[in-house]
């Protein structure tokens, strides 16, 4: 059973959520979802500066088996991209909800955060899996 | 239940537990598909040794005094060829039609004994068809699957196995060139291989799998799962049947035209009339290689643009090897030095060599 860190948000597609508590918040995919795509070969990344709505696919992680998209699960500015990844894809897959983070979002509306699952709702997506 | 839905095990199945294996089921088969990261089982292989339990796979005995003329007959190469005890020869075994019933290796005892080894996924319809048409000949057909088979790859491959070989097993493969085998022993070992690297296939009695696995865990082979196994042989640019071939698919059309030997021409193997009617033609596609070096993965199944008419990927990966995508693809002939794949989003312009792309570690192209 895989890892899911209580003190992070969960969209049902599989990426985590955390919140910086300063209007920004970090995004990355699961433990599980990495798991489910074996060894990344490359991330592709949003911009910087992009303006992003909830549900948009604005990155793409590309493993030995599949490309997989990736979903915006809330709505603002693009603040950070990790771009170690573009170098160390495999740090998704070795430390997904740390080295392996994707990208950094300023928040349009905070209130976003509340749609998303906690903890034990994304357990209850992967036990159903 | 019938045969094809039961879930087989190999005589290994606990050793890759015990090597924290993610199991996949493949064509009826319970068999590692990776140990951790395919990436580095499949580095492992390249630069020092990896292993891999392919006793799913078929063995075949062909014994009896029409043992050659039978197999003259069943597969497109001649094993009339083979006159060294213990040569092994590649080929394939085509229908009528023409068509890749399976790619298969030949081992050469005598004149009257044969050793196949065949695909496990064309495990049922091999054994028919060989059956089927041995019919008319004076030979015994014997599936061994008293056999486990273990792959041993990398360039520090035959190094480590020596150091679990007494001296009449060492005498035996003293020297041995590639594509050749010798039974050591409770050991036959080939110097033959699906990585595009030296090493041995060595069919052991499956009482004595599990301790050789450990033995070879114990000096360093890292066990490497079929993950590791798929990207290593198409970077060595090996046909997988299936996905680069099957029934419905020429060797003309996969890189195995090499495989045919239409001399003696009076020699009639099983497609012989329409693999020349094909040939004469020069109607089939091609198989190439496929090198996309920048971001993205060429797929399987991904449509290939060549002058407005169509081809499609066969088999496609990243190579960790060379860091980028390759690809094997079936197009047709007249495609020069790129073509176009219509990829997720785009349309990329990748480069089109020979179907090799990795060989002894190295870039071969």
């Amino acid at each position: 059973m895989s890892n899911i860190p209580s003190e992070l948000k969960y969209a049902t597609s599989h990426e985590w959520v955390r919140n910086e508590g300063d209007g920004t918040v970090t995004i990355g995919i699961s433990e599980h979802a990495q798991e489910l795509l074996g060894d990344m070969v490359f991330v592709e990344l949003p911009d910087v500066g992009d303006e992003i709505s909830v549900g948009d696919d604005v990155a793409v992680a590309e493993s030995v088996k599949a490309a997989s998209d990736i979903y915006a699960p809330v709505s603002g500015e693009v603040i950070a991209v990790n771009e170690d990844l573009e170098d160390s894809p495999e740090l998704v897959n070795s430390d997904a909800f740390g080295d392996g983070w994707m990208f950094k979002v300023k928040l349009d509306d905070a209130g976003e955060l509340d749609a998303l699952l906690d903890a034990e709702g994304y357990k209850n997506v992967v036990d159903d899996e | 239940m019938s045969e094809s839905n039961m879930t087989n095990k190999t005589v290994l199945h606990a050793k890759h537990l015990e090597s924290a294996a993610k199991m996949v089921d493949f064509y009826g088969w319970e068999m590692p598909i990776n140990y951790g990261s395919q990436i580095e089982e499949h580095h492992a292989v390249r630069t020092n040794a990896g292993m891999f339990d392919v006793s799913h796979m078929t063995i075949v005995d062909v014994q009896g005094s029409d043992a050659q003329a039978f197999l003259r007959r069943l597969v497109i190469n001649d094993v009339a060829k083979l006159e060294v005890a213990g040569k092994a020869l590649y080929t394939g075994m085509c229908n009528e039609q023409g068509g890749v019933i399976d790619d298969l290796i030949v081992y050469y005892f005598t004149t009257t004994d044969y050793r196949l080894v065949v695909n496990s996924a064309t495990r049922e319809k091999d054994l028919a068809w060989i059956n089927s048409q041995a019919a008319n000949f004076d030979v015994t057909i014997t599936e061994r699957p008293e056999f486990a088979m273990i792959a041993v790859q990398g360039p520090q491959a035959k190094a480590k196995v020596a150091t679990l070989l007494n001296a009449e097993q060492t005498a035996a493969v003293d020297g041995m060139k590639p594509f050749f085998s010798a039974q050591a022993g409770d050991l036959f070992i080939a110097t033959t291989g699906y990585t595009g690297e030296s090493g041995y296939e060595i069919a052991l009695p499956q009482e004595q799998a599990a301790s050789f696995w450990q033995q070879l865990l114990d000096v360093g082979v890292a066990p490497c799962g079929l993950g590791a196994r798929d990207t290593l042989r198409l970077e060595a640019g090996m046909n997988l049947y299936g996905l680069d071939m099957d029934e419905t698919v020429s060797p003309l059309a996969a890189n195995m035209a090499w495989t045919i030997a239409w001399e003696p021409s009076d020699r009639n193997f099983i497609g012989r009339e329409a693999l020349a009617a094909q040939r004469a033609a020069g109607d089939q596609h091609k198989l190439v290689g496929l090198v996309m070096e920048e971001k993205g993965v060429l797929r399987t199944g991904l449509k290939v643009l060549v002058n407005g008419e169509e081809g499609v990927i066969t088999s496609g990966t990243f190579s960790p090897t060379l860091g980028h995508s390759i690809a094997m693809a079936r197009v047709p002939r007249s495609i020069g030095e790129t073509c176009e794949v219509e990829m997720r989003k785009k349309s990329v312009t990748v480069k089109v060599i020979k179907p090799s792309f990795v060989r002894n570690g190295k870039k071969c192209f």
